[in-house]
């Protein structure tokens, strides 16, 4: 198993971690002769000229500090890593998704301190197979912290849910941790679009697989699954923070990929009594994030292959990360964590592989922009 | 063309089409509302000019329209013509080709150029299904000239055709396995209604390919990889057929080439 042997990146990147963490670990005065150094160690590695990545990090440093003092419900600041959308074929098929995997377990394996636990965000598989759910979670089971699933539309619209729930259980969930509510929604819901059509299982699941697809339904939580939530937000007070995983973005971004959730506004509806709530979503492939009333909306990263932005309906929000590099297959990939403050509002690290890491705070989202604004894109898309 | 060679390439042409018709997989039948399932022809007949044969000797050079043609005294095939004798063989081609079409109006490029579009550009991807913007020209306006002598129902025949050529190259888009990836991966994984494809910005220098490529270059390039196929020839029916359908997705983006 891969764990074992480290690709050349996973190297690259935990030297570049360690100057990090050391950064941090620095006062004032030494810090400009060890940032000098550093810039030099990343130069001589290849990577481009030194910008923003110690700045960024040695920002967070400060914040980092305060997430040491207690908060002030008493809730403790934690940190949780992510790793999502996959897509895995068989072994025998492709192994180039495979290895996007394995280099974000051993990227997660390799924080220190390890994070309370590892979120991921659903499209383990590409089509939906036994064999691909199998070997995702053989994968999966490399994670020193444990693992919180989520269910994506590639993982079920073969037969619906079955291997995947066999596997990993109930797609909706909920559960406590230091303080903070945390809801794992299956939000994949797709009005049946196949009986009609007499598609086969693998029909109905290639057709889904397909983004710009136009036969599919629209994602959906759902009446039922509304009502759960419902229920079981009925016991938590809205001071509680609240953080919510979907695959689904949760809001409406761009319909023709179902870059959006058909019943987004009831579901913000339930959440709106609460004071901090923060959606973390998979199936966008991008940086992307949004702050809609209450609700601070971050995507994720995948591990397999970037996706454009949409033409239309992008967040004024979002900061968009460059253009990945056609000829660099890691490009605009990578993995993130997530450190929840005592507030319970959520700063998010982009780790981007073969680039510079991007952080986007809490409060970037909650001003509206107005504060610490994430470094601009030199290639935004067009 | 030898009546046996013609034949075999009908013959060839006939199995490539039955066995990319077995290679279609679900996912294209699961489409069949939207997406034709016609198949790229691999080697439809293609039109030449029918010059009319020489009446004394020299060269008969005829113009683009597939009409208009003079005979060059005394010039022998294959012998080139000196620069200012091509400047006057092609201004009486012209003077000819006015004098058979009045009214027709020859237009500068230069002074053509469309206005900054750019705005406009930057929206959506327009779909491929359009038809033909401006309408057919009526006689009413103008006489004698060869579009005009078009019908309406000949240009919708032509937007079908093209049409039908995009469906195609959408199709190959989206199959893995027409476009003979080895490892189960279609251009539409990461380029949903062929984003970020940017066909206006070709011909661009390309420093990985250490040349200035065209945008088949570059769809060649990601044959072989990401999707890891073999590459295809310039002429190979299913290139020409993916480059149609990404270019019919950035329908009035201005062109701009060299920009990255
Ligand atoms: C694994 C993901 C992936 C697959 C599969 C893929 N591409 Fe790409 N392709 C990219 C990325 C990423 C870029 C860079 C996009 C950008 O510049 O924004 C790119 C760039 C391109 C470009 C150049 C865009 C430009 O701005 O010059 C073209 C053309 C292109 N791809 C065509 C194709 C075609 C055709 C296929 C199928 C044969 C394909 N790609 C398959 C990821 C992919």
């Amino acid at each position: 198993m891969a764990a074992r042997h480290k690709s050349v990146e996973t190297k690259f990147m935990e030297d570049r971690s360690h100057v990090l963490e050391s950064l941090k670990r620095l006062d004032r005065r030494s810090f400009l002769k060890v940032a000098g150094a550093a810039a030099g160690a990343v130069l001589a590695k290849g990577l481009m000229p030194p910008h923003s990545f110690q700045l960024v990090e040695v920002a967070n440093a400060a914040v980092t500090k305060s997430f040491e003092t207690q908060g002030e419900s008493g809730n403790r600041p934690f940190r949780f890593a992510y790793l999502s959308d996959s897509h895995l074929y068989e072994r025998t098929i492709n192994q180039r998704f495979i290895r996007g995997a394995v280099k974000a377990v051993e990227d997660i394996n390799a924080l220190d301190p390890q994070p309370d636990f590892v979120l991921f965000g659903g499209d383990l598989a590409q089509l939906g197979r036994r064999a691909e759910l199998e070997m995702g979670r053989q994968i999966l089971a490399e994670l020193k912290a444990p693992v919180k699933m989520m269910v994506g539309e590639h993982d079920w619209f073969l037969d619906l849910g079955e291997s995947w729930q066999d596997l990993f259980g109930p797609p909706n969930y909920s559960f406590d941790w230091k303080g903070v509510h945390f809801v794992t929604l299956m939000s994949v819901h797709e009005k049946d679009f196949w009986t009609a059509r007499h598609m086969t299982p693998e029909e109905r699941m290639n057709t889904v697989a397909g983004l710009d697809n136009p036969i599919q339904s629209r994602f959906e939580v759902g009446t039922a699954e509304r009502e759960w939530l419902k229920k079981d937000l009925a016991k938590v007070s809205p001071s509680t923070p609240l953080v919510i995983f979907s695959h689904s973005p949760l809001y409406k971004y761009y319909r023709n990929w179902n870059f959006w959730t058909e019943d987004a506004d009831q579901v913000q509806a339930i959440l709106k009594p609460y004071r901090h709530v923060t959606v973390i979503h998979g199936h966008t492939h991008q940086m992307l994030f949004n702050q809609i009333g209450n609700i601070s909306f971050y995507g994720m990263l995948s591990t397999a292959w970037p996706w454009p932005y949409a033409p239309t309906g992008l967040p004024a929000l979002t900061v968009q990360m460059n253009r990945a590099d056609p000829f660099d297959q890691l490009d605009g990939l990578g993995d993130g964590n997530l450190q929840v403050r005592a507030d319970g509002l959520v700063d998010k690290v982009y780790n981007l592989w073969d680039r510079n890491p991007i952080s986007v705070k809490a409060d970037y989202l909650t001003s509206h922009g107005k504060i610490d604004r994430p470094p601009a894109p030199q290639f935004a898309s067009y | 063309m030898h009546p046996n060679r013609l034949l075999s390439i009908l013959t060839l042409s006939a199995a490539a089409i039955i066995g990319l018709a077995f290679t279609i997989p679900f996912h294209a039948r699961a489409q069949q509302s939207t997406v034709p399932q016609s198949v790229p022809t691999s080697s439809e007949q293609v039109v030449h000019h029918n010059v009319p044969a020489s009446t004394d000797g020299g060269t008969v050079i005829m113009l683009c329209d597939g009409k208009t043609s003079i005979e060059v005294k005394g010039l022998k095939a294959g012998e080139p013509m000196s620069h200012a004798q091509a400047i006057a063989v092609t201004h009486e081609l012209m003077d000819k080709w006015r004098r058979e079409n009045p009214g027709e109006k020859w237009e500068m490029a230069q002074e053509n150029q469309p206005e900054s579009a750019a705005s406009a550009a930057a929206n959506a991807p327009v779909s491929a299904a359009h038809s033909a913007k401006s309408p057919p020209p009526t006689r009413k306006i103008q006489q004698g000239d060869t579009y005009a002598s078009f019908t309406d129902r000949d240009y919708k025949i032509w937007q079908t055709e093209t049409d039908k050529f995009v469906a195609e190259g959408k199709t190959i888009f989206h199959s893995s396995k027409l476009l003979g990836s080895t490892i189960g991966v279609s251009c539409d994984m990461c380029h949903p209604d062929a984003a970020n494809t940017h066909p206006e910005t070709y011909p661009k220098y390309q420093v990985q390919l250490q040349r200035v490529a065209l945008l088949r270059d570059m769809i060649d390039w990601c044959i072989e990889n990401p999707v890891k196929g073999k590459t295809l020839s310039p002429d190979d029916e299913k290139l020409r057929a993916l480059e149609a359908y990404i270019l019919a997705q950035r329908k009035g983006v201005p062109l701009d080439y060299g920009k990255h």
